[in-house]
């Protein structure tokens, strides 16, 4: 520990700890000093230049900014003198001669003013000077320099906070001003509205528009963003029951920071399209006959029910399949998209009430594939280090991921991370906006990661720079990695992954002999047919160097959905009960049986793909889906529509009539996320609190009311009357979370598991002593070269990827009814790259028809230099020109998941119309 | 059931279709041609960011201008933001940015618009070029050229008009189309430096003949200060420096931008392999691994001379392998302050820092650094050579050593001049300067360029050293004398001083920022605001960040001290 430095302050004798500014110190003395460059949120550094929390200090020929300055031992500081009260004033009134008229100028209750109010300055002696006009070219945002005082925040919110590198301080003196790009509109330029300035700007120059002259907020409700795995922590802003804008808090995982969707996607809870009442299809209405059915007016397909006809067809239907043709012809699709106690309880109906493991989601499409082999290799399927931890690592690498899209604020990490002096790697076939700041950014050939990672370990090996201690302490099975690796070499699989030997061999280096060093990966590594051998290598790379277990080092898996790691840890899996307990082990089912007092089918349930399959194969008439969209969302997805078209019974719970709803028989009106209270799971294994911020709309009903409801008809006796009776259910079945108790995470909103009892802060870094296997060791499971199950030929010569756009999630059942998420990207592109324009004689905006062996599109190409050459990407949201049309369902043997970032396609220029 | 082509279709999309789509990439792209242009502009330079500068001023001499297309390819190829290149391209004054291919600009010429210049008719000579060229020529202003013994100054890209007049600098535009102008320098060459002695108190530091302490105890003994304008005794400097674990740097203020100051081109000009020797031997004393020369963008016939210098000392071994790099500045007075100059000679703004740290202990990169003024190591090897007296015996009313003024104004002969320490301003006029010219009588003088405030001919008997002009509001700074005559209105001298601060202000601390730039709205009314002019002088002084916007007032506050009835 340190020693306090005592000063005097005001007259009074202080203690400051080393670091403190004065501000600081007088702040927590309870003096505030004026400031309007400087806030204490987390992230941001002093800067120091507004120079309006002058003081004085003895002996000093000039006044200090205290906002910059740290006391020394017996410092004299004075915040009230003259001399520094009319400094502060001056300043104050030096900026208030250009400002806009408070009355007329759009935020009047800026921080400005309210400091302006403080200093006591309402008017200037100084004359004023023309100042810049307003930049409106934003969706989201408005610029309105006039207001702009030059303190630099947004300019380091932009850069230190988000480094997303937009913002600058363009000019000189008088003349320099805030510019983005090349002093280009923001509309136009690199900004990817992260909202970072807004939050940050003291004056308005920088506002949401729908914060535009400062309305009157009723409520601030504390939650957390439900748009990825990072489980950003934020406040919704509500008027007259709507979310007006939204601000981020202070969350083990964001800091305060929010991306473009958590910052600016809310709106979409308020869309018109909503479904507000329980729907039934109308008597002769083709399930196939869906081109017509315009969601906004469903009325055509579909008509009113009430909750009770709507419920009674529902469990009767199911019932009655049960019934005919036995419970495994029934099948579940749950959400990763709601709430622990809504996966909970949907897997729950599924096991007891229809009576079969047939239930699955999103999983299975994300990173299923490394589930299987982390739980193969080292005993537990999440992360084993918080992406957070990047600042401890001297290396990271990204391999299969692109997180400033997928990830964003995740991303914002591992660039301070970076701009600290950690040194990053890229491996990924595409380039992304992080390769700027890589050290090493590795192109590879689609698919051929086991090649690049096993000639990464052959160099390991080869040169000596494996951690034998460790070796020896914490795995076992080395010896038969070690001799199959031999034939890695970086020269002989230079060909199949496009990577000249040297760098591989540079990347091997920097990666083993770093203190300590850490993988994040993405859907890159576990779409593939060989994603469990993508994550076998991945495993087996951090247990040759012993970069696992430590600050700083680990296997991260960035989960994709806002709950996709509680969803799964709950078991809305097909193979496991909660906590990743073998369905197929009979002691343990008969501890469940006896808990949930029903029985459960002791055989493994099918997978999503495999769900289509039965179907098809007329094992499966009846599904219930909450909050899925597989018409959208499953590989070769004409063959999944098809097979939702068969079925006898579907009834689906959601938002909105989606691709999926359209072939529904029941179609129930849900509850979206900032409508309801549940906990969710991060992707750094944090257990989060969501609250509810507005009512539901119409007759739109709580998710887990509805699973219930359901349950009751189906003869099951549930009587849980609020979520937190749910989750005391599930703390008490599962070992993991037990030390997280409801009133917790009411007062603490986010704990990290595994969490044994309610004092336990939680473990963010696991593995430390060993492996939770069997022998207590890692074992590593050497990986063999398989090929893309499609690979171009003749006729189909371009690889197709697919994946997201930072603006959309998943489908795009959400984010495309957001006006601001929608505007930014409004229609379906392909990128690709600009060298294939020419050869098509085409332009960028122009129409191309891309056909693969299952199904064909026609698409607008836009021109993206990060796209290698002979690969094209699809972004799967758009209903419009479905990537999963063209996608592939060849399933990787382990993980059960599609290979969607790997198919042969064709291009043409499309025909004149 | 359906054929298979009904499930291509779904329900009507979600998505208002209100805007049209992107058909690229978010901001500008970028086109594989200008990606090509700069490639070979930069050829096999390397890019590190710190590099930003030198490479601008590259694409700069190739296409007369940078153009935007041109940066978002070197943003690229340099792995910077859009908004750091911008950044550093709009900052400096002698870049230009131009919008498009078609947005091309006109030659630029600048008319030097300080003091001295405009005192010698600069104004008038710039609007007689833009009634006469305005069309073809972008006629601008510029700051101080650092000739200012010949005001008033025209520069023509690299090429400086003296004593320019319409005639002259039409000359001279005819001459510079047909590239026929030439570049003069006559300095001390290497072997007459030599034959002179010189480097003979490098080499015998360099072999142990001489030891760093018995340097260090001279340069105490003859109490050597810092030239650059704060006058820091050296010995403490580097003793500072040397309190710091290495690596050490060693950076060259070669920025010599206050108005009025020509002395660093003079010594640089006239005898460069003294000014390097002191380079060296002031390295070795703190060890420094790299040393960094910034020198300002205006004095392009000083860079080929020290180019010829440095290439000249490393093949006679002299510089014991360390790095030496010679950077260009790119017209920012704020360079002066060391801060900002290592913030520039980073590829950065020059935005002074926050001191403490100070930049012995946290300089270049991070690491302790010696910053020394050219001068301020240019008298090192004679201080080292020659017998202590010689210092101690120079020097007048009290003071010791000697001091290198630049001299400028209606005197008749402007110039450097070494004079004895402690000298008057009357003194140096009458027995330097050869006097007043003829029809101007004496009236004030600036004991300090534009920064060290004014007094009035009657308080001309007052030594001019450090510590002795501030008990009267002012200080010697780079010791650069301007003289103002009887023909000089007051309120004009002190807009102009006011003006060069708004001009140069880096604008970051808002007293500096708007500060300077209130002052001159409230300056150019007829009637003067003088309360609230103070009131603002006083905050200005006492809430910048650094001592531009600290002495930005002092030339108002001094004239206003001494000639009230002419302020009002």
């Amino acid at each position: 520990m340190t020693e306090g430095i005592s000063f005097s302050l005001d007259g009074k004798d202080v203690t400051a700890r080393t670091g403190q500014s004065i501000w600081e110190i007088a702040k927590e003395n309870g003096t505030q000093i004026p400031h309007l460059c400087h806030t204490d949120r987390p992230s941001f550094q002093a800067d120091g230049n507004c120079r309006a929390c002058m003081v004085e200090i003895e002996g000093e020929r000039v006044l200090a900014a205290s906002c910059m300055r740290q006391p020394s031992p017996g410092m004299v500081v004075n915040t009230a003198s003259k001399r520094a009260e009319k400094s502060r004033k001056m300043v104050m009134e030096l900026l208030a001669a250009d400002q806009p008229e408070r009355q007329t100028s759009l935020n009047p209750k800026s921080h400005f003013w309210k400091m302006a109010d403080i200093t006591e300055v309402s008017s200037s002696r100084f004359p004023n000077r023309e100042m810049p006009r307003e930049d409106l070219s934003h969706p989201a945002m408005a610029v309105n320099l006039d207001a702009c005082i030059n303190c630099n925040l947004c300019v380091r919110a932009c850069r230190d906070v988000q480094v997303n590198d937009v913002i600058g301080m363009a000019g000189r003196g008088v003349h320099s001003k805030i510019v983005f790009d090349f002093d280009d509109p923001m509309g136009d330029s690199t900004c990817v509205a992260c909202g970072e300035c807004v939050q940050a700007c003291p004056t308005g120059a920088l506002l949401e528009k729908n914060m535009i002259k400062a309305p009157a907020i009723d409520r601030k409700v504390a939650s957390v963003c439900p748009f990825c795995g990072v489980g950003c922590q934020l406040t919704y802003n509500v008027k007259d029951d709507k979310i007006i804008s939204v601000d981020g808090r202070d969350g083990p995982a964001n800091q305060e920071r929010l991306c473009v969707k958590g910052r600016f996607g809310f709106d979409y809870i308020h869309n018109p399209e909503r479904l507000t009442m329980p729907l039934i299809r109308k008597e002769g209405i083709a399930k196939h006959d869906v081109a017509g059915l315009d969601p906004a007016n469903p009325f055509t397909h579909f008509r009113e029910a009430t909750w009770e006809e709507a419920l009674d067809v529902t469990a009767q239907g199911l019932l009655k399949i049960k019934d005919q043709t036995g419970p495994r012809s029934l099948a579940g699709f749950g959400s990763a998209k709601g709430s622990n106690e809504e996966a909970y309880l949907f897997q729950k109906l599924v096991r007891t009430g229809f009576g079969t493991n047939n239930v699955d989601h999103c999983t299975r499409l994300c990173h299923a594939s490394s589930v299987a082999a982390l739980l193969e290799t080292v005993g537990s399927g999440a992360v084993s280090a918080p992406f957070n931890e990047a600042k401890n690592s001297d290396v990271i690498i990204v391999i299969g991921a692109n997180p400033s899209v997928n990830h964003p604020v995740a991303a914002t990490f591992f660039k301070n991370a970076i701009k600290a002096g950690t040194k990053l790697i890229i491996i990924d076939p595409r380039r992304q906006s992080l390769s700027r700041h890589a050290t090493f950014s590795l192109q590879e050939k689609p698919g051929s990661d086991v090649a690049l990672l096993n000639s990464i370990m052959h160099v390991i090996i080869e040169e000596g720079l494996t951690n034998t201690d460790y070796i020896k302490n914490h795995t076992e099975n080395y010896s038969t990695l070690k001799e199959h690796l031999k034939d890695y070499s970086p020269e002989a699989m230079a060909a199949k992954t496009g990577i000249d030997p040297d760098t591989v061999r540079q990347v091997a280096r920097l990666y083993a002999t770093a203190d300590a060093a850490l993988i994040f990966w993405g859907m890159g590594i576990s779409q593939h047919v060989h994603g469990t051998d993508n994550s076998r290598c991945l495993i087996s790379l951090s247990l040759m160097t012993g970069q696992v277990g430590r600050p700083g080092t680990g296997l991260h898996p960035l989960r994709g959905q806002n709950n996709v790691q509680g969803a799964s840890d709950v078991a809305l899996i097909p193979m496991f009960l909660p906590d990743y307990q073998s369905v197929e082990d009979p002691e343990i089912r008969a501890r469940f049986e006896t808990i949930w007092d029903a029985q459960i089918d002791p055989e493994r349930g099918l997978t999503v793909v495999e769900i289509t399959e039965a179907i098809h194969e007329d094992k499966i008439h009846g599904m219930y889906i909450m909050g899925e969209n597989p018409a959208m969302s499953d590989p070769n997805v004409t063959h999944a529509r098809e097979a939702l078209s068969k079925l006898d019974l579907l009834v689906v719970q959601d938002l909105f009539l989606t691709e999926t709803a359209a072939y529904a028989d029941v179609i129930l009106p849900a509850s979206a996320w900032p409508e309801k209270v549940g906990t969710v799971t991060n992707t750094n294994r944090q257990v989060q609190m969501g609250r509810a911020a507005v009512p539901l709309p119409g007759d739109a009903r709580q998710d887990y009311w509805i699973i219930q409801e359901i349950a009751k008809r189906m003869g099951l006796n549930w009587n849980y009357s609020h979520p937190k009776e749910i989750f005391a259910e599930l703390t008490s079945v599962m070992e993991s979370i037990r030390g997280i108790s409801w009133e917790r995470l009411e007062t603490e909103d986010a704990v990290t598991y595994p969490c044994s009892n309610e004092g336990d802060p939680g473990q963010p870094i696991i593995f430390g002593d060993g492996f939770p296997t069997a022998s207590g060791r890692g074992t590593f499971v050497p990986a063999s070269l398989v090929s893309p199950d499609e690979v171009p030929d003749k006729e189909f010569p371009i690889v197709l990827t697919t994946g997201r756009l930072l603006e959309h999630w998943h489908t795009g059942s959400m984010t495309r009814r957001s006006e601001i998420l929608d505007a930014v990207e409004p229609e379906p592109i392909m990128q690709m790259p600009p060298a294939m324009f020419e050869t098509l004689g085409i332009i960028p905006g122009d129409f191309v028809t891309v056909r693969s062996r299952r199904g064909k599109l026609d698409i607008r190409a836009r021109a993206d230099g990060a796209v290698q050459k002979g690969m094209v990407f699809i972004p799967f949201c758009f209903a419009e020109a479905a990537a999963n049309v063209l996608t592939n369902d060849a399933l990787d043997p382990y993980g059960k998941i599609a290979e969607v970032k790997f198919c042969a396609v064709q291009i043409s220029k499309q025909a004149t119309v | 059931m359906g054929d298979s082509n009904s499930f291509l279709k779904t329900p009507r999309a979600p998505g208002a279709k209100k805007r049209k789509g992107r058909y690229f990439t978010k901001g500008r792209q970028l086109d594989p041609q200008s990606l090509v242009e700069v490639r070979t502009v930069l050829k096999n330079q390397p890019l590190h960011k710190d590099l930003a500068i030198e490479h601008l001023h590259r694409l700069q001499d190739t296409f007369g201008h940078l153009k935007k297309r041109h940066l978002v390819a070197l943003a690229s190829e340099m792995h910077m933001a859009l908004a750091e290149i911008y950044e550093i391209a709009t900052f400096y004054h002698n870049f230009k940015v131009a919008e498009s291919d078609e947005d091309t600009p006109k030659l630029t010429v600048k008319v030097c618009d300080s003091l001295t210049c405009e005192m010698a008719g600069s104004a008038v000579l710039a609007k007689e070029l833009a009634e006469n060229f305005g069309k073809e020529i972008e006629i601008s202003h510029g700051a101080c050229m650092g000739r200012c013994d010949k005001a008033p100054v025209v520069r023509i890209k690299d090429h400086y008009v003296l004593n320019a007049t319409l005639t002259k600098t039409a000359d001279e535009l005819k001459a510079y189309s047909s590239n026929s102008i030439k570049m003069a320098s006559d300095h001390t060459s290497y072997q007459e430096y030599k034959e002179q002695g010189g480097f003979a108190s490098l080499n015998n530091l360099y072999s142990g003949a001489l030891s760093s302490e018995e340097i260090l105890t001279k340069l105490r003994d003859t109490n050597h200060r810092g030239l650059g304008g704060a006058g820091f005794p050296h010995h403490l400097k580097i003793q500072s420096v040397l309190s710091v674990p290495g690596p050490r740097l060693m950076a060259v203020n070669a920025d010599e931008s206050e108005p009025g100051t020509f002395k660093d081109r003079y010594y640089m000009n006239n005898n460069p392999y003294q000014f390097l020797e002191g380079m060296l031997i002031a390295a070795e004393l703190v060890e420094a691994d790299e040393i960094y020369i910034f020198l300002r963008d205006e004095y392009s016939d000083t860079a080929e001379i020290l180019k010829e210098a440095l290439a000249q000392i490393k093949i006679m071994g002299l510089t014991k392998n360390r790095t030496i790099y010679l950077r260009r500045g790119a017209g920012a007075y704020i360079c002066g302050e060391e801060s900002a100059m290592l913030e520039s000679l980073e590829g950065k703004r020059a935005l002074p820092r926050h001191k403490p740290p100070f930049p012995s202990q946290v300089g270049l990169f991070g690491k302790p650094t010696l910053i020394n003024n050219v001068e301020t190591l240019y008298w090192l090897p004679e201080i080292i050579v020659k017998d202590p007296s010689w210092y101690s015996k120079s020097g007048r009313h009290g003071a010791t050593g000697y001091r290198t003024f630049s001299l400028s104004g209606p005197v008749n002969k402007p110039g450097v001049y070494r004079t004895p320490a402690g000298i008057t301003a009357s003194e140096l006029i009458e027995e330097f300067g050869g006097g007043m010219k003829e029809g101007y009588i004496f009236k004030a003088y600036l004991p300090g360029g534009a920064s060290g405030g004014a007094l009035p001919a009657a308080m001309a008997d007052i030594p001019m050293d450090f510590g002795t002009l501030e008990p009267h509001g002012c200080f010697i700074g780079s010791a650069a004398v301007i003289v103002l005559s009887d023909k000089d209105n007051l309120k004009d001298v002190a807009r102009n001083l006011m003006r060069f601060f708004e001009d140069e202000s880096c604008g970051q601390c808002t007293p500096c920022r708007a500060g300077t730039e209130k002052a001159l709205l409230l300056m150019k009314e007829d009637s003067w605001d003088t309360d609230l002019l103070v009131e603002l002088s006083d905050v200005m002084r006492d809430a910048s960040i650094c001592g531009l916007g600290q002495a930005a007032p002092n030339g108002f506050m001094s004239l206003l001290k001494h000639f009230p009835e002419e302020l009002k």
